[in-house]
């Protein structure tokens, strides 16, 4: 049992691999995560974020690849030796269990003293707001109590490592948004390394240290939130962050980073074909004369508070997403402008996002 | 009878009236059925007439004796019991790896597990016989036990494993994150959440083992007969026995059989009994 | 030892996979135990069928071929005719069990009062079994019965009408007991088909008739199917109440009884494992017959919760 060696220093993953039947849900990730880090795994269902979280808590065996938590090997060691908390999409609270009950098994499990278990479980209580709940069973409890309990459950033992599976994503949106900062708000005062599997970008975005973009078990970027936001190494990325819009173009010409396409003028992120694509956020758009400009036919309005988002079509039968200021409505023609910079251009042969994130 | 609800509107279709009739109409035969034989075993004579000439109770006592219904329901007792707790043991496990695993050959393991129940026992009890009182284990206890198991298991089967499947393999992964061996996941986590199916498992294994004719008739000796089989041999010889003697005997099976009814619905629905289709409200 | 450990997790997984782990050793229990008191029994028998026993009446008839007494009991009309009295028997109580049970069921299927105490009292036949019910029906349906009381009482009939110990008993007996099995079954199946579908129906112009028709009764078609086939199983099993309330040597001579007294008033076992095989190839082709039927339909979710 090492549940009480808490904070560690480096967290390392060499080529980690699990196959399913033949098929790699993981394919080789290679990761170092250091203490006190929040990492994200973020990507489509299917692309392995799971499995590799899996993998770490000791669910799933390894179908290669190794696991060093500072210089011990951990990927052979059985997920009750292990030491880390975990925290489930549904919660997976004991139904039989008190809140209290439930906070303080994995003490109980570890043999602490009864009074320090006593206090250590009030304090997470605490840290979770859940104090007058302690005595009631999580059948009682709303959804976003019940994830508290999960979480406290979860921190409870100082674990080495917190493993985070989508812990949000039963929760309505604005539950959600509250524990958000919520978990923010615990990682900032217990600095417990914490690996967190969601498929929300704005989530990973909000909540991580640094991100890994994983498809189909691979990795496609890993970088610090603003980086992989202003800076997508590839289309499936871009796709991911907000790159609603994707046109496809000829190629005109390239010179350096600069391409052409027509009349729209893009920085090139990777080797063109003939065909390429021009990923564009529908908040880089400016409704007005300016670079890039398109004439466009508003079709679609949705008031969104001090923003429209405003789905239009151009007068080559593209349709656009756009963010604006300006109040417009069905069947207005307005010209829209984008700077060079913010027109991020694929091969067209690149994956692409799933439709559902884009 | 009171327990026909009464229809809240008078003015229900004639369909409505059909159905409700037929209800009442059973419910009343039913009563006839069970009533007679009530009514008769606390006869003194009762040979013509809406009732009998006289009242009595004697019949118990002279039924209790002559047939030593003490030790038949002893023996009843000890079958059950051992029926449930063997077959709740082997049943068990087996559900909870059918619950929590696919593997090659699944399926026919489960026809293997249903067939027991799908076929009547009077088919596979006659061979099973055979074989019992070929290894001279039938006329005795330990061929009852057997012979009622060889239902019973499958039944336990086919109650736990859907129950099991409802319980969120997700935490036992919990569990072992908070550093539970897999004998303390048993004990702490699975075994509490499992005592609710397991208490209707076994009541409806009671019930059915006590009520189970066909299978004790066939293996059970002078000295192992259950209630029923009892029951059955002194309908057989009546004649030399007074018809009341039967009769007070049947009546001391069905109140045995409503006790652990009553006992049985407690913890079950009784939809429960026939199936394990679970009922939505 | 992390590099010699590896190919063995490896290799673990790999059945993992397949669902192949220590999980699994927890079936053994109830695998030996199939086999042991199911299978070898069922196995056993089979043989022992074609092993005529020297010097019965199959063996003088027939000689000591493996056939011998399945050739006796196909040639002897006493026994042949077993199974045409059992089907006589069983079909049409399963039948009428299965019919009646809908509209009970259907009328039933919604939330009202008292309705858990209708369901219990329906379950009581069940667990009195059929013993208690065949002593009951003797007394109640009796010439000096209840019954046939009322009946003379109402002028419906001037002498008493005869309705046990013969093929009308048994019958009643079987749905008594057998009624109250194929309502909970039928009640469970309807209760699991969404109530809403019915309604969606009704805004789209369906009355209840066609509601029932177009809606309930296809989902509810496949549950019936199986219904029929537990309710035939009991009702062709049918042993105690054929000897109590029937008339074992004449018209209620069902296999069963037949099969009994070849073991144990014969003990001649390789005939009675015989007429065991033979009934229950009977009752498989009845079965598969209704399931044949059933694998045509449709067999989706029915929009329950459960």
């Amino acid at each position: 049992m090492s549940g009480a060696s808490t904070k560690i220093s480096e967290l390392r993953l060499e080529h980690v691999s699990r196959g399913f039947g033949g098929a790699l849900a993981l394919d080789g990730l290679d990761l170092t995560i250091e203490g006190g880090e929040f990492v994200a795994l973020l990507g489509p269902s299917g692309c392995g974020k799971s499995t590799a979280l899996n993998c770490l808590a000791g669910l799933l065996p390894l179908t290669d690849g190794a696991i060093w938590l500072d210089d011990r090997r951990i990927d052979g060691i059985p997920p009750e030796q292990r030491g880390f908390g975990m925290v489930f999409q549904n919660y997976a609270l004991f139904p039989h269990m008190t809140v209290r009950a439930n906070i303080g098994f994995g003490l109980r499990m570890a043999h602490t003293a009864k009074a320090e278990a006593r206090h250590r479980v009030d304090e997470a209580l605490n840290l979770v707001q859940l104090g007058e709940h302690a005595g009631k069973f999580p059948g009682q409890l709303s959804g976003g109590q019940q994830q508290r309990v999960a979480i406290a459950r979860a921190i409870v033992m100082e674990p080495a490592l917190v493993l985070m599976d989508e812990p949000l994503s039963n929760l309505d949106a604005k539950l959600r948004l509250e524990m958000r900062t919520e978990i923010k708000r615990i990682h900032q005062t217990l600095g417990l390394t914490t690996i967190y599997v969601t498929h929300d970008q704005e989530e990973a975005l909000s909540l991580a240290d640094r991100l890994v973009l994983l498809r189909e078990g691979k990795v496609q970027q890993i970088g610090a939130p603003e980086d992989v936001y202003s800076d997508p190494a590839n289309r499936f990325v871009a796709g991911f962050m907000g790159y609603r819009n994707e046109l496809e173009l000829p190629v005109t010409s390239v010179a350096e980073k600069t391409v052409v396409l027509g009349e729209l003028t893009g920085t090139r992120r990777e080797d063109l074909g003939e065909v390429a694509v021009a990923a564009i956020r529908p908040e880089d758009f400016t409704v007005g004369d300016g670079p890039n400009p398109m004439e466009v036919t508003v079709e679609v309005v949705e008031y969104q508070g001090r923003e429209q988002a405003i789905q239009a079509r151009t007068s080559s039968g593209a349709a656009l997403h756009v963010r604006a200021d300006a109040r417009l409505a069905p069947g207005d023609r307005v010209t829209v402008s984008v700077p060079p910079e913010r027109v991020l251009v694929f091969a067209a042969e690149s994956p692409a996002a799933p439709e559902e994130v884009a | 009878m009171s327990t026909i609800p009464a229809p809240k509107r008078l003015t229900l279709r004639p369909g409505a009236w059909l159905v409700w009739g037929a209800v009442a109409f059973f419910l009343l035969i039913l009563l006839g059925v069970v009533g007679a034989v009530v009514v008769d075993s606390f006869g003194t004579k009762w040979f013509d007439g809406w009732l009998p000439s006289g009242w009595t109770s004697r019949w118990y006592g002279t039924t209790w004796r002559e047939f030593d219904l003490g030790s038949v329901l002893w023996v009843t007792l000890e079958v059950a019991l051992a029926v449930v707790v063997v077959s709740l043991l082997v049943g068990v496990p087996a559900a909870y790896a059918l619950a929590r695993r696919a593997f090659p050959g699944k399926r026919v393991l489960m026809v293997a597990f249903l067939l027991p129940i799908l076929i009547p026992p009077i088919t596979y009890g006659v061979p099973l016989a055979t074989v019992l009182y070929k290894f001279h284990l039938a006329g005795k206890l330990t061929g009852v036990i057997l012979a009622n198991l060889v239902p019973a298991v499958p039944f336990v089967i086919l109650v736990m494993t859907p129950f099991i499947e409802q319980i969120d393999p997700k935490i036992e992964s919990a569990a072992r994150m908070c550093g539970a061996s897999t004998r303390v996941i048993f004990t702490r986590i699975l075994g509490p959440l499992l005592v609710p199916g397991m208490l209707a498992a076994a009541i409806l294994v009671l019930v059915r083992t006590v009520g189970m004719f066909e299978l004790t008739f066939l293996t059970a000796g002078p000295d192992s007969q259950t209630l029923v089989v009892a029951l059955y041999y002194s309908v057989s010889a009546a004649g030399i026995r007074a018809q009341q003697e039967i009769d007070a005997m049947a009546v001391i099976y069905t109140l045995s059989m409503l006790v652990l009814l009553v006992a049985a619905l407690r913890f079950v629905n009784p939809t429960q009994l026939v199936t394990q289709i679970k009922e939505t409200d | 030892m992390a590099s010699v450990a590896h190919p063995r997790i490896a290799l673990r997984h790999r059945l993992a996979e397949r669902g192949l782990d220590r999980t699994l050793l927890l079936l053994i229990p109830a695998i030996i135990f199939v086999v042991a008191l199911f299978i070898y029994p069922f196995v056993y028998g089979l043989q022992l069928s074609f092993q005529p026993q020297p010097g019965s009446e199959a063996v003088r008839r027939y000689g000591s071929g493996p056939f011998a007494d399945y050739r006796d009991f196909f040639a002897d009309p006493y026994l042949r005719n077993t199974i045409w009295t059992t089907l006589k028997i069983g079909l049409p109580a399963a039948l009428f069990n299965v019919l009646a049970s809908v509209p009970i069921a259907y009328r039933m299927r919604g939330r009202f009062r008292g309705k858990r105490t209708i369901t219990t009292i329906l379950v009581v036949p069940i667990t009195l079994g059929t013993v208690l019910t065949a002593e009951g029906l003797l007394a109640f349906m009796g010439p000096a019965g209840w019954l046939n009381r009322v009946l003379m009482d109402l002028g419906v009939v001037d002498h008493p009408v005869r309705l046990t110990h013969n093929y009308w008993g048994v019958l009643f007996s079987l749905i008594i007991t057998g009624f109250p099995f194929a309502f909970l079954l039928t009640l469970s199946y309807l209760t699991g088909i969404d109530p809403t579908l019915e309604r969606a129906a009704a805004t789209l112009g369906a009355g209840w008739w066609q509601r029932f028709r177009h809606i309930t009764l296809p989902l509810l078609a496949p549950g019936l199917g199986i219904t029929f086939c537990l309710s035939f199983v009991l009702a062709f099993s049918v042993f105690p109440s054929a000897i109590m309330v029937g008339d074992p040597s004449g018209q209620t001579r069902v296999i069963s009884i037949a099969a009994f007294h070849a073991a144990f008033e014969q003990y001649d076992y390789p005939m009675a494992s015989a007429i065991a095989m033979i009934m229950g190839a009977v009752e498989l082709i009845v079965i598969g017959a209704v399931l044949g039927w059933r694998s045509r339909l449709y067999r989706g979710a029915t929009g329950g919760k459960g």
